[in-house]
């Protein structure tokens, strides 16, 4: 199989969904040339009408898709650095996440939000910030978050393809990131977990760029005889809780890794999803590594204490393996 | 110049160059790899951020930009703070939490680089009700570009400094780039100044490139703020020299977005030439005297390399300070 980078995948899927469907058009700033490549040279091939550069106007932008995708449009908004759905927000959370049900199912929103997520290039807090959980915390909302280049084309075809708006974050730190992606379209589901690893000893579950982290963490503990399952959830709403609690019931233990603030983070949901579903199953208590809850420092010394590192995740799992079983 | 005191032509010579060598550095340091992160720099720019900031007073306000070095040093910032923040060390204005795009130092009224496009204008807009509701005679100033003329930010803060008549200048950088796309495709007006219109205010349009224009248009006004007669809109036409951030070769892999009769323009109207002529043209200093402050500031600049690069990285634990007040 080819090995391509991840903006490769994603100028990919666009390509494949563009060919295959009129009403999907691309807008954002500066997606012609694209900072992020993603969408780069697409206009070549489907012309200014479907991939427009948009003025710096978030909020407009977003709402723009919004109006168009319940008119007959299927438009793939790209925002750039996730931070800048901030400006978007009123607009997707008060309009695209609620309009169906709030107009008693009259319309859908085939929509499709894509930004950078999260910290790694000492960007600065105004460009570093994990968003998912905030969307996670928004009803009717879809959230994906990408962990390698073949997930990312597959994922992004289904976002697509949905009749719903879904936001599709994926790590800034998997940019350059290569892996095997086939030339052919093809859908993964969303809310279906990759099993990274398995392992009967600990679970540890987590999403995007702390996904490659955790497995080298994985790497660690098995030299010390311990065996991690790494679940990658891949989508964040709808997700995988099936293949997390059966996790869990076979191993009795629990780490939850996410790259975000510790306060309601994706990892709080996880570890509350096992608390009510699993807690006769646990052996130690749930662990949680989390960013520190402060915003993202620039200096690359300070930004990598800020997220969780492989040795605050071996570290988590050592706990989980000594805490003595209730 | 008529009206201008060759003192202050001078000290805006000095902040124009000042800002001039020490961005050439950071281009440099950075090509070398030795910053982390990106920057995005103010050369071309310069006569915009001078003249501005010498028609200002210390306890003034101004905010901040993603292209926000020229400011800081302009507002009288220190070179040396201000490298060490951009090399990311414990030495620098914001302890190396900020970086090149976070720079502050509010002892002199400097309240922050920004990331976000069009985030400062709302800040020096709150600056300015400040200093309406304290009683004080300070000015707030907002720098920003073009492309942040079309951030709702934009509209409600030049709303509401002129609703509640606040002492607040809103300076526009039109550099006609909002990264890779010209203003031409993103706005259907040829000048950002009309706007001002629409919110009852003054709008102004300067030719950015000249350091001494900018001075003597915002001098009214800062008149006009200390008066209590509200806000302005200034819209500077400038230029900038290189790329958007540094480093965008890389990704832009040979396609090219200006067109080469603006590579030219930028080229020509270089503001400090521009000030370099008309100091002397008009007999304010000669060209030994402008020879000394090229080399004090040659010096000060390497001097600020030096101290940057000599000082520590932020200890680890720092990451936990500066968090509750
Ligand atoms: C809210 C927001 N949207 C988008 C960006 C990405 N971005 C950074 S600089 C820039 C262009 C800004 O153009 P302009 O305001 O004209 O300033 P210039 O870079 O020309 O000085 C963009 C789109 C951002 N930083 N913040
Ligand atoms: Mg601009």
């Amino acid at each position: 199989m080819p090995r391509k980078a991840s903006v490769d995948a994603i100028r990919e899927a666009l390509r494949s969904e563009m060919q295959r469907d009129e009403s999907v058009v691309v807008m954002g700033e500066d997606v012609k040339l694209a900072v992020f490549a993603g969408t780069r040279w697409l206009h070549r091939e489907f012309g200014d009408e479907r991939v427009i550069n948009t003025p710096i106007s978030e909020l407009a932008v977003a709402g723009a898709g919004i109006g168009a995708a319940a008119t007959g449009i299927r438009p793939v908004i790209d925002l750039m650095f996730g931070t800048f759905l901030y400006l978007a927000l009123d607009q997707i959370a008060n309009q695209a996440g609620a309009m169906r049900y709030m107009f008693g199912g009259q319309t859908k929103l085939p929509l499709v939000f894509m930004t950078v997520n999260g910290s790694g290039i000492s960007a600065g807090h105004h460009h570093s910030q994990p968003m998912h959980p905030l969307f996670m915390n928004m009803p009717l909302i879809k959230v994906i978050v990408p962990s390698t280049p073949y997930d990312a084309k597959g994922l992004l075809i289904t976002a697509i393809r949905d009749d719903n708006p879904v936001l599709f974050l994926s790590p800034l730190a998997l940019g350059s990131l290569r892996g095997e992606v086939p030339d052919e379209t093809y859908t993964i589901p969303l809310g279906e977990a990759a099993i990274r690893r398995e392992g009967d000893d600990v679970t540890i579950c987590t999403v995007g760029a702390m996904s490659r982290r955790c497995m080298e963490a994985a790497r660690t503990l098995a030299k010390e005889g311990i065996e991690c399952e790494v679940i990658d959830l891949r989508t964040l709403k709808p997700w995988d809780k099936a293949c997390l609690l059966r996790s869990v019931r076979k191993t009795g233990r629990f780490v939850a890794v996410d790259e975000s603030f510790p306060v309601c983070g994706a990892a709080s949901e996880w570890a509350a999803t096992v608390a009510e579903k699993a807690f006769q199953h646990l052996r130690a208590p749930v662990q949680r590594v989390s960013n520190l809850d402060v915003p993202l420092p620039f200096s690359p010394v300070l930004e990598s204490a800020a997220v969780p590192t492989t040795e605050r995740i071996v570290d988590a799992v050592r706990r989980c393996m000594q805490a003595e079983p209730a | 110049m008529s009206d201008v005191q060759p003192a202050v032509a001078l000290d805006i010579y000095r902040r124009v160059l000042n800002i001039r060598r020490f961005e050439e550095e950071v281009g440099r340091l950075f090509t070398a790899g030795e910053l982390p992160g990106v920057v995005h720099l103010y050369i071309g720019e310069e006569a915009v951020a001078a003249g501005v900031c010498a028609a200002l007073r210390d306890d003034d306000y101004v905010t901040s930009t993603h292209r926000g070095h020229g400011h800081v040093l302009a507002k009288g910032g220190d070179l040396n703070r201000t490298m060490a923040e951009i090399f990311g060390k414990e030495t620098g204005y914001c302890r190396g939490k900020g970086g090149s795009q976070h720079i502050a130092d509010f002892s002199i009224g400097m309240l922050g680089a920004c990331g976000i496009v069009g985030g400062g204008m709302p800040i020096a807009t709150g600056a300015g009700l400040s200093i309406k509701l304290r009683k004080t005679d300070q000015v707030s100033v907002a720098f920003f570009g073009d492309g942040a003329a079309n951030e709702g930010s934009f509209h409600e803060s030049l709303n509401l400094a002129s609703a509640m008549t606040l002492p607040v200048i809103f300076v526009c950088e039109n550099n006609q780039y909002g990264e890779f796309t010209p203003a031409r495709d993103t706005m259907n007006i040829e000048d950002i100044a009309v706007r001002a219109g629409g919110y009852g205010m003054p709008g102004h349009i300067v030719d950015g490139t000249d350091a001494l224009e900018v001075h003597a248009v915002v001098n009214q006004a800062v008149t006009r703020a200390r008066n209590g007669e509200g806000p302005t809109l200034i819209e500077a036409k400038t230029h900038r020299r290189g790329g958007h951030a540094e480093g965008e070769e890389a990704f832009l892999a040979g396609q090219t977005y200006r067109l080469p009769e603006e590579e030219e323009m930028a080229r020509l109207r270089d503001p400090l030439l521009i000030l370099h002529e008309r100091i002397l043209h008009e007999g304010v200093a000669d060209a030994h005297a402008l020879e000394n402050i090229e080399q004090e500031t040659t010096r000060r600049v390497a001097d600020a390399v030096t101290f940057a690069r000599e000082s520590p990285w932020p200890a680890e634990e720092s990451v936990l300070e500066d968090t509750w007040a």
